[in-house]
């Protein structure tokens, strides 16, 4: 993209060539020195923020060092989280952070991919651009919001109408009761899952979205002058000519939905324990660190704290990364393409 | 033409399928409309009781009485300002570095990478890192240290603009300074920074809007403070954190500073969004 002519050799290399005969003006010798010194800050900050992410893993490693000694790699397998005998384990953390990805992305896909067929494809131009902003307002609203507001308005209508009908309806299914059982009680698995679901609805809609506008309209069309349904072209034409970026956007809102934290820690329930039942209350990994790090007493406790933490930064790095890693393939081989 | 015929079956079912498929894409939006709609509704709602002019003046009370935010909303607008302060010219000058000079070279492909990855990394980890290089240093929880963590968020927004933007610069024009006599230096902040200067103030809108409501790196880092503080080296008081603590706690006072709290973020955040929209787009 930026073909920026290498204006260095020009400064300098000019002058050199004369120099026997004229002396380099100042103005010149300032220039190459203004040159050399813009560059060289510009890529000291470009360094830093590539050495961002590897500061942030070791202060993170170097922090948690007191309880990876203690409980060595035993701590990722234990359901334990004992701050009076400070005998911790990531078990219970780390399930409900997946199981609330797991039902937010399960509510998510298929909206966010409904609302972007609908934008790219059914919707009259002028409406497009009010309705992806209104769409891209929802990650705009603070997680904080969406805390409070599930606590004080989604948690009790939730409770009232929507568990007792899950508990009577799916909760009757067999195999599916074990999930559905339990009191309601508003709060807990199920109401964080969906919560995080309207949260990244935003993030893999815009992927989506996106991608599904680098499909040529040659292709589109030539499909719809054959005679297909928009279905048909939306599912043959569109989905596989961008299912590599589908999955990037995926990957996009699951690493957005394992890290959100304030508004997990709003309706999750806050509880060290398992449950088969998506009604009771568990924990995730950020909000026991948003819930117990101020409170946390002693060395080991603190310490198992950040290192919650440091496994939560490796899985989210791993799937953003991966993420991007499949946006960069889709947009090369658009490159290659046409 | 029987195959084409509006009654032959297969060609029924295929209208039909068609017609599901797209009737749940269009429910799919307004699920989503129907959340946005009812958060903020409930919001404003909320709004009407809570927003009253002694919330600008007055402090945060102690528990189960009443009284404002002022406290609260100047120590978020000191936060945020300083986070800005210091993560925009970081940024600009990395993006700069990544869009103008990154042609060649391992760094700035590398650092685009990473850049991006830092964009949606958990936020409550960032505020684990300042915790960690800063506050176990300082030994005390500060306002300096709430700036840095928001500033860390900031930098991979403003990276991310000015890179895009810088890249929409045309090269002619960069040529055409170039073929003046004009060096590098200026041709990027004389040019390509005047060419580019909307989509950059852009993203330093979103960043903004991006912090003003972030809580969890404030967590460990500022803490809070009930009363009014301008010293940032001390714990300050600010809104979103005020907001976590006052909503849930048990006293109903407090819940109705909540909201009001949460209906100004949300207002000043969506209003920004909204405004470096159409900044943006005028330009």
């Amino acid at each position: 993209m930026s073909a920026v002519p290498d204006n260095r050799a020009l400064a300098t290399a000019e002058p050199s060539a004369v120099a026997a005969f004229t002396p380099r003006p100042p103005v010149l010798r300032n220039n190459a020195l203004m040159d050399a010194l813009f560059r060289n800050l510009t890529r000291f900050f470009a360094f830093a923020v590539f050495s961002l992410l590897a500061a942030i893993l070791v202060s993170l490693v170097v922090g948690s060092m007191p309880a990876i000694r203690k409980f060595g790699p035993g701590f990722l397998a234990s359901a334990q989280w004992d701050p009076v005998q400070e005998n911790f384990g990531a078990l219970v953390p780390i399930y409900g952070t997946v199981l609330t990805s797991a039902i937010a992305l399960a509510i998510a896909i298929p909206v966010s991919f409904g609302i972007s067929v609908f934008l790219t494809e059914l919707s009259p131009v002028w409406l497009r651009r009010p309705l992806g902003t209104a769409i891209e307002m929802l990650a705009a609203i603070p997680s904080i919001i969406y805390g409070m507001w599930g606590l004080f308005v989604f948690a009790p209508v939730f409770q009232d109408h929507v568990e007792p009908f899950l508990a009577d309806t799916l909760g009757k299914v067999p195999g599916l009761a074990i999930l559905f059982s339990g009191p309601p009680m508003g709060i807990g698995m199920l109401a964080a899952g969906i919560i995080l679901a309207v949260m990244v609805i935003p993030f893999i809609t815009a992927v989506m979205r996106d991608v599904f506008e680098l499909v040529p309209a040659m292709l589109k069309e030539s499909a719809y002058g054959l005679g297909s349904t928009t279905w048909e072209v939306v599912r043959s034409v569109v989905l596989p000519y961008t299912k590599v970026g589908v999955i990037g956007g995926i990957m996009l809102g699951l690493g957005r939905a394992l890290g959100e934290t304030m508004a997990v820690t709003f309706v999750i329930g806050n509880a060290h324990e398992f449950s088969a039942s998506l009604f009771m209350p568990g924990n995730s990994i950020a909000s026991a660190l948003a819930n117990e790090f101020n409170e946390a007493v002693g060395e080991v406790y603190t310490s198992a704290l950040i290192e919650l933490g440091l496994i939560l930064f490796l899985i989210t790095t791993v799937v953003l990364a991966a993420s991007k890693l499949l946006l960069i393939r889709l947009a090369r081989a658009e490159g290659t393409r046409t | 033409m029987a195959i084409a015929s509006a009654d032959n079956p297969a060609y029924k079912r295929r209208r039909r399928t068609n017609a599901v498929m797209m009737t749940l894409s269009a429910m799919a939006l307004a699920f989503g409309l129907f959340w946005l709609a009812w958060i903020l509704g409930e919001l404003l709602w909320e709004a009407g009781a809570a927003l009253r002019p002694s919330i600008f003046v007055r402090m945060t009370p102690p528990p189960g009485s009443d009284g404002g935010l002022a406290n609260a909303i100047f120590g978020s607008m000191l936060m945020s300002g300083a986070g800005v302060a210091i993560g925009t010219p970081f940024g600009v000058l990395a993006g700069t570095y990544l869009a103008e000079y990154g042609k060649r070279g391992w760094l700035a492909p590398a650092t685009r990478f990473i850049n991006d990855v830092l964009l949606s990394a958990p936020s409550i980890v960032i505020g684990l890192f300042v915790y960690s290089v800063y506050v176990t240093r300082a030994k005390h929880f500060s306002g300096w240290a709430g700036a840095l963590a928001l500033a860390i968020i900031v930098v991979p927004v403003v990276v991310r603009t000015t890179d895009d933007m810088l890249k929409l610069v045309p090269n002619s024009l960069r040529e055409a300074a170039v073929a003046l006599g004009c060096p590098t230096w200026k041709m990027i902040t004389m040019v390509s920074y005047r060419a580019a200067r909307a989509g950059i103030v852009t993203g330093v809108l979103l960043a903004v809007a991006r912090i003003a409501g972030e809580t969890a790196p404030l967590l460990f880092t500022a803490l809070n403070n009930q009363f009014w503080s301008a010293d940032l080296d001390r714990p300050m008081a600010n809104l979103p954190v005020v907001i976590f603590q006052f909503a849930m706690s048990p006293y109903e006072d407090w819940h109705r500073l909540a909201w009001g709290g949460a209906a100004l973020i949300t207002l000043f955040v969506l209003g920004l969004n909204i405004a470096a929209r159409l900044f943006f787009r005028r330009k």
